[in-house]
């Protein structure tokens, strides 16, 4: 008889750890055969409540790091990743359908996409800032700074990579993030999440729940701890009801096309410019 | 006055170099032409409640006129025009804005009743150099790291606030039209004369038609502004509340924004700081223009060992403070702007005293006429006041103290705003350390209320989107990558 292999149960994680959502609640996964995959958890208000709270936790810490202790963490996904580059194109295989080609040429472009953020964390203010020759006896110069805690409603069809995409640049910034993982292809962003957890990213700095986008991202919007929403990932009908509720605490929006910019990190940082006086 | 250790003369300013119009139209289209509802309201001098001019309520037909204008003036003129040549019109307009430049500054003391030592010193100076400053980006865009070929939006509505009319006219207009937009402004209800001045250096400098409109009235004008389909992009410099309505209402149109909203500002004086310097930046840094600044270090966070040393030479200093007739050449602190800001001052001042802290103010003979207030401090003021929380805008000074570092910037970033902070001490590695710490978009360590077009303006959190100012400013006029 041919062994039982052993199924994962799919799970949010939060603070650096997997709990199940407090609602108790899941939902099914088919994969693109039409066939059922697992029932990851459906995250609630509280779980995305208890993820801000720990991405807020992570801030002072992960936006303190050296630019370079960040880009070595960055590059540290990238290696942990590839060493499960087969279990991510399984399952994208599995949920998303194509070619196991295709598969394994996103992860890859995932993988370079981390490689490729881990090099700009001490780059970016060397470009995005300035020394301003003002009309006075004033040394004066403008730096980019973190924003703080970033939701994200990542891209939905390409299961890793939209959310590779979304979640590098905002971390590579400095900021903290609660994530939503594609509605339907959760699955990648889940073992993601264990890759996260062993690459020396600090926990909560990332924070990636399961569920429905229509159900959390309202609250994501209106929820006064979170600082920037990236809704890439949100259906062009309830982006102006996002938008509205976001105004609340005037939250920087964005909604992104794919091609990777370190204007995917400047929209979540702000410009700080110092003034002091010059003299003996 | 009388205590003062020095007898003043009157030292007024000449308004002869003025001559103000009894009444005023709506610049569209490079001309002046009447609101089609024929309604006017008048604008009054704030430090006398004399009428200077009657000024027109533009109607949801006269928006729609001025943005047509500036619609056909980016279409046929502004967007086709060399990039050089339209760098040239803002040189121009820089230069009759400094010929002019007492003109301008008389004006806005007027109309606004800030003293006429900041509006010749500081706005219309200022004002100028926003234009010279942003003619040499109009031909120097690919250089703005906003990728090879930015794009202006096209047609601007902007809607600026009271406080510093002309200067904010200028942070907003010099960086549009640099950029090849074409613009709508609308000025605030209670200052538009110089708004309306600078129509008159549009034409003098042969400004192609419609690139500059000027629609004048009140908030239903700059609403109309805000929801018109044909505006690509608002610029808004004013409350934190109307600015929530602006992100609300664009939401749903998907027009871009940049907002310059309220503020709160720490000013942080540590027990190493330069006493006297730092006295004199509290003084700045409440009392400049009459405290009516989105950034002006309205809470005062001394070091609680140096708190009772810090307040005596305060209150000495503010015994010395001018307050008066805005056009007299030695006054400091002038009239408030309008019976409705000062009805907000005395609001918040009383709520000040019922909630438990200590006012002060320097003895001072206030006019009879007019809108004022007298120099203020609050002492014993905790967080939980309103005081401490809320946008006053006005001559009144919060002050609480702390113990550690730590304290004083957690006590800094406790709001909800992040326009400005001000940072003392004479140790190098802690003006750095808490400059780093303190979440606001401009720090001022050992100065305060410092301002300069090649200085990013523009806050964190509650105080807006986006900066103005420098090469960061060029963003909010340009759609480049994203």
């Amino acid at each position: 008889m041919s062994r039982i292999d052993v199924k994962k149960t799919y799970k949010l994680f939060i603070a650096g750890q997997f709990p199940r959502s407090e609602s108790g609640r899941s939902y099914e996964i088919k994969g693109a055969n039409g066939k059922f995959i697992a029932n990851p958890a459906l995250a609630s208000r509280k779980d995305l409540r208890d993820s801000v709270t720990a991405a807020k936790l992570a801030l002072p810490g992960w936006s303190a790091a050296t630019a370079f202790n960040r880009g070595q963490i960055l590059y540290r996904i990238a290696e942990i990743m590839e060493g499960r580059s087969e279990q991510f194109a399984a399952e994208i295989l599995a949920l998303e359908g194509g070619t196991s080609k295709d598969a394994k040429a996103q992860v890859a472009q995932a993988i370079d996409l981390w490689v490729w953020y881990a090099g700009w964390c001490d780059k970016i203010s060397t470009i995005a800032g300035a020394t301003n020759p003002i009309a006075g006896p004033y040394y004066n110069f403008t730096i980019p700074e973190e924003l703080g805690v970033v939701g994200i409603i990542a891209e939905q069809k390409e299961s890793l990579l939209g959310l590779v995409a979304a979640i590098a640049p905002v971390i590579a910034a400095g900021n903290s993030a609660v994530v939503i993982a594609s509605e339907k292809r959760p699955l990648p962003a889940i073992t993601l999440s264990e890759a996260l957890a062993t690459s020396d990213l600090p926990a909560g700095v990332l924070n990636i729940l399961t569920g429905k986008v229509s159900e959390l991202a309202p609250w994501m919007a209106s929820h006064m701890e979170i600082d920037g929403l990236d809704i890439s990932g949100v259906d062009s009908k309830i982006e102006a009801e996002l938008r509205v509720a976001g105004a609340e605490n005037l939250k920087r929006i964005h909604r992104f096309n794919k091609s990777p910019s370190p204007q995917r990190m400047l929209a979540f940082m702000e410009s700080k410019t110092v003034w002091h006086p010059i003299g003996v | 006055m009388s205590k003062s250790p020095f007898e003043y003369a009157p030292a007024p300013e000449s308004r002869a170099v003025v001559s103000i119009k009894s009444q005023y139209g709506l610049f569209i289209n490079g001309a002046w032409v009447e609101p089609k509802t024929k309604n006017k309201f008048a604008t009054i001098n704030p430090a006398n409640e004399e009428v200077l001019s009657k000024i027109s309520q533009a109607s949801d037909s006269d928006v729609d006129r001025a943005v047509k204008a500036a619609r056909d003036a980016f279409t046929k003129t502004w967007s086709k025009m060399p990039a050089r040549e339209r760098g040239k019109y803002l040189y121009r307009i820089a230069r009759i804005m400094q010929e002019r430049a007492r003109e301008f500054a008389v004006l806005e003391t007027l109309d606004n009743g800030k003293p006429i030592r900041e509006s010749r010193d500081v706005d219309i100076p200022l004002a100028a150099a926003h234009f010279f400053y942003h003619a040499g980006w109009a031909d120097k865009l690919e250089y703005a790291g906003l990728g090879a070929n930015p794009k202006p939006h096209g047609v601007v509505g902007q809607i600026i606030p009271w406080n510093f009319p002309l200067l904010m006219l200028a942070w907003k207009i010099a960086p549009a039209i640099a950029t090849g937009n074409t613009v709508v402004l609308k000025p605030a209800e209670t200052t538009p004369l110089t708004a309306l001045l600078f129509a008159e250096v549009c034409q003098q400098a042969d400004l192609p038609a419609g690139v500059v409109n000027i629609i004048t009235g009140d908030g239903a004008t700059g609403a109309a502004l805000v929801k018109h389909p044909g505006i690509d992009k608002i610029a808004f410099t004013g409350s934190t509340g109307v600015g929530k309505l602006i992100a609300r209402s664009i939401a749903i149109s998907g027009k871009s924004a940049t907002l310059e909203l309220g503020g709160k500002a720490a000013n942080v004086v540590f027990d190493d700081a330069p006493i006297d310097e730092a006295i004199e930046g509290i003084v700045n840094g409440i009392f400049f223009n009459q405290g009516h600044v989105c950034c002006a270090g309205s809470r005062l966070i001394v070091q609680e060992n140096i708190h009772d040393e810090v307040l005596e030479k305060l209150k000495r200093r503010m015994s010395l403070i001018r307050v008066g007739d805005p056009l007299d050449k030695n006054t400091d602190l002038g009239a408030i702007n309008s019976a409705e800001q000062l009805a907000k001052i005395k609001e918040l001042s009383i709520s000040g005293d019922a909630e438990g802290a200590f006012r002060w103010s320097p003895d001072c003979v206030l006019p009879s006429k007019g809108f004022w207030f007298a120099p203020t401090i609050f002492t014993g003021v905790t967080q939980a006041h309103r005081i401490a929380r809320e946008e006053i805008f006005g001559p009144v000074l919060s002050i609480l103290t702390f113990r550690t570092p730590q304290e004083a910037i957690e006590k800094a970033n406790n709001t909800p705003f992040g326009l400005s902070a001000g940072v003392w001490s004479e140790k190098g590695s802690r003006i750095l350390w808490a400059s780093k710490a303190l979440k606001a978009g401009v720090i001022w360590a050992n100065t305060f209320n410092k301002f300069d077009p090649a200085s990013p303006f523009g806050g964190y959190k509650e105080s807006g989107w986006g900066r103005e100012g420098g090469r960061h400013g060029l963003a909010a006029y340009l759609k480049g990558a994203k």
